[in-house]
C-alpha cells in the first residue's frame, strides 16, 4: 500500500537497528544504568507492541510508555459524569468508541447504554452535530476528549453549530494538553528519562516550540516522532546521537506531517473556543496545573458543564493500582502487584488496561504474560 | 379453493403473518414452501422426517449444529442474511468434516419488513441450499412487534453425517504441522462496516460469503487426516488458531507477509484501527494439516472456486505452548491472543 508500506520496509529496519547497536555501545560505556526513553503518546506505544519493535532493541534501551492516551488518563469521576448526563432522558450522549469501556466508580458507558442510556459511538464531533439536526427535541451531548490533536476539530464543530443556530448540541469538554503533562513528568523526583519521543500529531498542530523546554531548561533529548514503525527506529537512533554527542535539541523526524509552526489555523480555533483550566486532574498521575481546557464564556451555552448539573465529584483511584509509577517510568508494566490479576483488559482496574494505547493493556495484549509474571517475581525477590 | 391457489399480495409483514392463522398459512405456502421446494417440506407435518438407512450409509457418525443470524444491514454487497444463515450453518458443518444434508429455518421477523425483501432473503437461502446441496426441510415463523427485534433474525440447525475415518479435532496440531488458509481474509467485516455507510468510504468491498462444503470434500480426498479445521467468522482467524494452540497445547507461528488481506481491507483496517486478523470472514477455513500433504493439497485447493487463493500462513511448533506468534513483515515478533470485547457488533 503506498505511503504505507515504504515505512515499514524490513530491510530499512534492519539497517537502523544496526546504527542503534553501534550507537548504543558507544553510549553504554559512559553510562551506568540502562537508558530509559519515554514515547509519550499511545499511538506510539501501539505501533512500539504492533510491531514487535521493543525486542528488536538492544536490552540496555528501557523505552517507558507515557501518559499520551487520553482514554487512560480519564478519571473515574469524569467517566461518572458521562454516565450521569448520558442518563438523563433528554439526552443523546455521544462519543469516540474506545471511551465506551473505561471504568466509572460504578460503571462504564458501555453498560449505561445497556441498561437503557442513549449512548451513540461517532467517528467525528461532525457526525453528533448531524445528530442535533435530525433530533431537535433531544439534547446532543459529544464527549470532547483528546489532546491538542482533537481539539482543532471540536472547536470548528461548535463554531459550525454557532453558525447554524443549533442549540441542542453542546460538549462535554474533557480536552487535555500535553506540555504541562510533559512538565509534571520531568519535575516528578524519582523520574529517570534519558530522552523523549514526542507525539507526532499533537506536534502536527502545536509546533515544535512547544517543546524547547525539554531541552533547554530541564536538558533532555527529544525528537517529534510518526507512528509508523520505521519513523520509531529513526527517532531512536535521533535521541541516541544526540546522548552520544551530548547534545539537547528539539528535533523534528516527522517533518512529512509536522511543519515548525503547527497549524495556524488549528491553533486559532482552539483560542477562540477554548481556555485553560486552572487545574485537571488526571488517572495516575493526580491533579495538573493548566493541563486541560474548557469552553470560553461566549461559548457557554455549548458547554454541557454550564448547561446541565453534573455530579462533578472527584473520585480515589483504586489503591492497588500502581499506573502513576507506570507512568513515570518507575516500575513496567509487568511489575504492577495487579496485573494479570485483577486487572485485565475485561476488567480494567488502572488506567492503563483501558484502551488498546494503554501501556498495560499492550504488554497484556501483546506481551507472553506467564514469562512477565515470572519476572515480576523475580524482581519482588531481589528487593 | 385449495390453499396453495389462494392469492397472497400483502406488502409488508403483520402481526396476522406470524398468528397461526390464515394469513400465516398463506405466508408459509407462497414464501417459504414456494422457494424451499422439496419433499420433506411439503406434507408440512410438524417434524421432517429420515430414512435412517439412507443416511447411514453416508458415515458412521452424526453431526448436529445452530447459528442465530442477526447481521446488520440484511442485505450487503457478496450476499444477505439468507445467504449467510446458510452458508453459516453449512460451514459449521463442513469444517468438522461432515457431509451436510438437512437445515431447519427458524425467522423471527418485525413487523412491518416488505414481503419483498423477505421473498428475496428466502430465495436467496434457496439458492445458497441448492448451491451447497442440502434441503431446508423444517421451519418456524414468528412475528413480533416494531422494536422486539431489528427487522429480521433467522436461526438454521443443520444435520450433516461424518464419513468413516474422518476425524478432525481442535486439539490435533502437532509440531511440523502447516497451517493453510483458503483466500482473502477479513472482506466480510470489512464489507459489513462498509455497508452500513458510516464511514463514506469510496471502494466496495464484497462479502466473502460462499459455501466451504465442496472445497473441504475435495481436501479430504487429497488428505484424510486434516488435523484441525474450522470456519474463521466471529473473532477471525486470531481466534481460531488460538483455539487450536490452547487445545492443542502447542504453539502456532504465522509469517505475517504471507497471510491475504485485500487492499482495500487493509485500508479500511489502516483507517479505523482494526486489525483484519480479527475481522470476521464467512467463507474461510483455517486448516491445520500435517506438512508432507500440504504441496499436493494447495495444488488441488487452488482448482476449486472457493480455494482459488489457498496459501500457507503459517506452522505448528512445541512451545510456547497455548501461544499464537506472529512474525510480522517488518522483522519483528507480537503475540496474538484473543479478542477482548466486541470489535464490530453484528456482522453476522
Amino acid at each position: 500500500m503506498k505511503f504505507v508500506d515504504e515505512f515499514r520496509d524490513p530491510q530499512k529496519a534492519r539497517a537502523l537497528i544496526a546504527q542503534i547497536n553501534k550507537l548504543a555501545e558507544s553510549i553504554q560505556a559512559q553510562h551506568s544504568r540502562p537508558l530509559q526513553l519515554m514515547e509519550f503518546c499511545g499511538g506510539h506505544t501501539h505501533t512500539i507492541f504492533r510491531y514487535g519493535i521493543e525486542p528488536m532493541l538492544p536490552e540496555w534501551i528501557e523505552l517507558i510508555h507515557g501518559p499520551g492516551c487520553p482514554v487512560c488518563v480519564l478519571p473515574m469521576g469524569r467517566v461518572d459524569d458521562c454516565v450521569a448526563l448520558a442518563e438523563r432522558p433528554d439526552v443523546i450522549f455521544t462519543t469516540f468508541g474506545d471511551a465506551m469501556r473505561v471504568p466509572g466508580s460504578k460503571k462504564s458507558l458501555l453498560q449505561a447504554k445497556a441498561e437503557g442510556a442513549d449512548i451513540r459511538m461517532v467517528y467525528s464531533p461532525l457526525d453528533a452535530l448531524q445528530l442535533a439536526r435530525q433530533n431537535p427535541g433531544r439534547q446532543v451531548i459529544f464527549f470532547a476528549l483528546g489532546f491538542e490533536t482533537t481539539m482543532p476539530s471540536t472547536a470548528l464543530t461548535v463554531l459550525q453549530a454557532e453558525r447554524e443556530g443549533i442549540e441542542n448540541f453542546s460538549l462535554f469538554c474533557n480536552h487535555i494538553t500535553t506540555v504541562p503533562t510533559i512538565k509534571a513528568i520531568l519535575d516528578s523526583p524519582d523520574m529517570k528519562i534519558d530522552g523523549f519521543l514526542a507525539p507526532g500529531h499533537v506536534s502536527m498542530v502545536v509546533g515544535e516550540q512547544p517543546f524547547q523546554f525539554v531541552s533547554q531548561a530541564y536538558q533532555k533529548p527529544i525528537v517529534i516522532t510518526g507512528f509508523e514503525p520505521l519513523d520509531i527506529l529513526h527517532s531512536i537512533w535521533m535521541l541516541l546521537k544526540q546522548i552520544s554527542e551530548q547534545r539537547c535539541q528539539v528535533e523534528n523526524q516527522y517533518a512529512r506531517i509536522v511543519p515548525p509552526n503547527g497549524n495556524e489555523a488549528g491553533l486559532k480555533v482552539i483560542e477562540q473556543v477554548f481556555e485553560i483550566r486552572e487545574f485537571f486532574e488526571w488517572r495516575g498521575l493526580g491533579s495538573i496545573d493548566h493541563s486541560g481546557v474548557r469552553m470560553r464564556e461566549a461559548y457557554a451555552g455549548f458547554d454541557a458543564e454550564q448547561k446541565f448539573q453534573i455530579p462533578n465529584l472527584k473520585i480515589a483511584d483504586p489503591k492497588s493500582c500502581q499506573c502513576g509509577e507506570v507512568l513515570k517510568g518507575v516500575i513496567r508494566p509487568w511489575e504492577c502487584k495487579v496485573f494479570a490479576g485483577s486487572c485485565t483488559p475485561e476488567t480494567p482496574m488502572g488506567a492503563l488496561m483501558v484502551s488498546s494505547e494503554g501501556a498495560c493493556a499492550a504488554y497484556y495484549n501483546f506481551g507472553n504474560i506467564p514469562e512477565l509474571l515470572s519476572k515480576r517475581q523475580a524482581v519482588e525477590k531481589e528487593s | 379453493m385449495n390453499r396453495s391457489q389462494r392469492h397472497f399480495n400483502a406488502d409488508i409483514i403483520t402481526l396476522a403473518h406470524g398468528s397461526g392463522g390464515k394469513a400465516m398459512r398463506d405466508l408459509i405456502d407462497h414464501v417459504f414452501v414456494k422457494s424451499f421446494d422439496n419433499d420433506y417440506l411439503k406434507p408440512l407435518e410438524d417434524q421432517a422426517r429420515f430414512d435412517l438407512a439412507a443416511i447411514e450409509q453416508q458415515g458412521d457418525r452424526l453431526a448436529l449444529t445452530t447459528d442465530s443470524y442477526v447481521v446488520d444491514p440484511l442485505f450487503f454487497p457478496g450476499g444477505d442474511i439468507g445467504k449467510l444463515a446458510v452458508t453459516g450453518t453449512v460451514n459449521d458443518l463442513a469444517v468438522g468434516g461432515a457431509r451436510p444434508l438437512y437445515l431447519t429455518c427458524g425467522m423471527i421477523i418485525e413487523e412491518g419488513l416488505a414481503v419483498e425483501d423477505l421473498r428475496r432473503i428466502v430465495m436467496s437461502m434457496q439458492s445458497a441450499a441448492r448451491e451447497a446441496g442440502v434441503a431446508i426441510v423444517t421451519g418456524d415463523t414468528k412475528v413480533v412487534q416494531r422494536g422486539a427485534c431489528d427487522k429480521l433474525f433467522i436461526n438454521t440447525a443443520g444435520v450433516g453425517v461424518i464419513p468413516q475415518g474422518v476425524e478432525i479435532r481442535a486439539d490435533k496440531a502437532k509440531p511440523g504441522d502447516v497451517i493453510i488458509v483458503n483466500g482473502y481474509i477479513g472482506d466480510h467485516g470489512a464489507a459489513i462496516v462498509d455497508a452500513r455507510g458510516e464511514m463514506a468510504l469510496e471502494n466496495t468491498i464484497q462479502s466473502d460469503c460462499q459455501t466451504l462444503n465442496g472445497l473441504i470434500e475435495m481436501m479430504l480426498t487429497v488428505c484424510p487426516d486434516i488435523h484441525c479445521m474450522r470456519d474463521a467468522t466471529r473473532g477471525g482467524l486470531a481466534t481460531v488458531l488460538n483455539e487450536f494452540a490452547e487445545a492443542s497445547e502447542v504453539s502456532v507461528i504465522l509469517d505475517e507477509t504471507a497471510i491475504p488481506v485485500r487492499q482495500e481491507v487493509r485500508g479500511m483496517c489502516e483507517i479505523l484501527g482494526l486489525d483484519p486478523l480479527y475481522l470476521a470472514n464467512e467463507g474461510k477455513l483455517v486448516a491445520v494439516v500435517p506438512a508432507s500433504y500440504t504441496e499436493t493439497l494447495i495444488a488441488q485447493m487452488k482448482q476449486h472456486p472457493a480455494g482459488r487463493e489457498s496459501v500457507i500462513i503459517g506452522r505448528v511448533e512445541g512451545s510456547p505452548a497455548g501461544r499464537v506468534i506472529l512474525e510480522t513483515g517488518f522483522g519483528g515478533n507480537r503475540i496474538i491472543d484473543m479478542l477482548v470485547g466486541e470489535q464490530l457488533p453484528r456482522i453476522c
